[in-house]
């Protein structure tokens, strides 16, 4: 193939053309093509598939407030900062990198030097008025500190509304209840990606 | 003369018949939902009480405390009036139509009809063609267009169905010689196979086409169609005087599906073990999941296409029914 057979426009036999109803010409044909359209069914048809649904009774609703929807993997949502398996401490050594990528500049984090001469975040935060959950500072971050989360009820009162540390940080005792999950790393599928694989729709 | 146990008697009855078809109008309305939420897979109220029961109860008491809002522009008076016309002449219309076989209760025979006029059939398509008064009213007095518009297809749509629903009844009227609607009901007393939709199969499909058009339902429901005309003649109404025009339309279709029942499937007579109360309620209540499944399946036809099937197609075959019917007669 060159470059010329892609910009040829004439595709001629190309197309498939639709087998569509002749427009009726006289008076005769559109009356015939009226009994037909009449006595067709079609209408039962539609009847018919909306008492198969109720008799059926495949509800699709998610009742919001009382059941919730598990997020794959892959969702990102808010922010949150792990912790080491081992040790407990924080995973963040401080480097900076997600403050540098963030496209939309609202990551801020402030550290310093302590008595063992070891670096450490004291503050971390995210203003989540501005963040546009792209991704970024999970994918750069070479600690797998700062991931994204499941939580997508994030509402608040106000506009600018601050992530700290505290927010996103693991809790001792939920790390120490052994609850804190890993994250799988982008692109890793859900746990029940086997049960959602499907035909593709031409297949049924 | 009347006496004072007939007055009483009327009066008693004509107060049960509006609390019971008031109250099932408004439970109508909670059927309406679920059983579209069902169709589309759904669940519909489910927040209000046991599966959203009670919805009823806060959609009454919603009704009831909104503020009652009047145009600046209105014509206050008939603004005001409209939905009281829609609401009542549905009502009036039940006064000739019988629910139930007579029974006997303390010893005392009970007619369940009001009034067994000798023109019944005449009197309530009459009185429900009134009806239209309601949203023409409402739509001319709004100063609105969309109301105005909805005035204009009610008008429109009455004229065209009013012909066919007319017609397409003489029919059977013809058969049985009578307009009282007891008087329908006793000529099909002999099982399933009397029934006047065996003889009359062409005049029924075009009474039940009418019946949707008169209740203003799926099909044909241009008066008040959302994505042509916001609410149509009720777009200006809020509150009790919406609930009215609400409760108007559900107690006609309640109307209607008694009428169909007791023309054309035989009425409360009794059906082999079940009893003539019983079948009139199982024959009412498939009207109304009629009228619901319908508007669950159905897309709905243009103002034009509307008086286009009515004057073009219905109103012939409605005469060329009658006209078999007659030499059938002979």
């Amino acid at each position: 193939m060159e470059l010329k057979d892609f910009k040829r426009r004439d595709v001629g036999s190309a197309y498939i053309f639709l087998k569509t109803e002749a427009t009726p010409t006289d008076g005769w044909q559109a009356f015939k093509r009226f009994v037909k359209r009449t006595l067709k069914g079609e209408l039962f048809v539609g009847l018919w598939i909306v008492l198969r649904e109720m008799i059926r009774f495949d509800i699709h609703t998610l009742q919001y407030p009382l059941e919730k929807i598990e997020m794959g993997p892959r969702y990102r949502a808010i922010h949150r900062l792990l912790r080491l398996f081992e040790s407990g401490s924080e995973r963040c050594i401080g480097c900076g990198l997600c403050e540098k990528i963030c496209i939309s500049n609202c990551i801020r984090m402030d550290t310093h030097v302590d008595e063992k001469s070891r670096k450490v975040v004291s503050e971390y935060s995210i203003n989540f008025g501005r963040c546009i959950f792209c991704g970024y500072c999970a994918e750069v971050c070479p600690e797998l500190a700062i991931v994204h989360g499941a939580e997508y009820e994030n509402a608040g009162e106000q506009r600018a509304h601050f992530g700290l540390k505290e927010d996103m940080l693991t809790p001792l005792d939920t790390f120490k209840a052994k609850q804190q999950k890993e994250f799988q790393g982008f692109g890793a599928l859900s746990a029940n990606a086997d049960e959602n694989v499907k035909q593709t729709p031409l297949a049924y | 003369m009347f006496d004072t146990a007939v007055i009483i008697e009327t009066v008693v009855k004509a107060v049960i018949v509006v609390a019971v078809i008031a109250a099932l109008a408004g439970f109508a309305t909670f059927i309406e939902r679920k059983v579209l939420a069902f169709m589309q897979r759904r669940l519909g109220p489910m927040h209000v009480g046991p599966y959203g029961l009670l919805q009823l109860a806060a959609d009454g008491i919603k009704l009831f405390t909104k503020e009652d809002i009047i145009p600046q522009n209105a014509i206050k008076p008939i603004f005001m009036i409209a939905p009281v016309i829609a609401a009542t002449t549905a009502f009036v219309a039940m006064a000739a139509v019988p629910y139930f076989p007579e029974f006997t209760l303390f010893g005392y025979t009970i007619h369940p009809i009001i009034s067994d006029i000798n023109v019944a059939l005449l009197y309530v398509m009459g009185v429900a063609s009134v009806g239209i008064y309601g949203p023409l009213l409402a739509g001319m007095s709004s100063a609105n267009k969309w109301s105005l518009l909805g005035a204009a297809r009610a008008v429109v749509q009455m004229l065209s169905f009013e012909v066919v629903s007319g017609l397409s009844v003489l029919a059977p009227i013809m058969m049985i010689g009578s307009l009282s609607l007891i008087d329908i009901n006793d000529a099909q007393t002999g099982g399933i196979g009397d029934w006047l939709i065996w003889k009359q199969p062409l005049a029924f499909v075009l009474f039940a086409i009418a019946g949707f058009m008169e209740t203003n339902r799926a099909p044909f429901d241009t008066v008040e169609f959302e994505a042509e005309i916001v609410a149509g003649y009720a777009t200006e109404y809020s509150g009790m005087r919406w609930g009215l025009f609400f409760i108007g339309e559900y107690a006609n279709m309640i109307t209607i599906s008694v009428l169909v029942s007791i023309i054309f499937m035989g009425g409360y007579n009794a059906f082999w073990f079940i009893p003539g109360g019983l079948m009139m309620l199982l024959k009412v209540s498939f009207w109304i999941f009629l009228f619901l499944w319908v508007r669950a399946a159905w897309p709905h036809v243009r103002p034009d296409q509307l008086m286009w099937v009515c004057w073009k197609v219905l109103m012939p075959l409605s005469v060329v029914n009658i006209v078999i019917t007659g030499f059938a007669l002979l």
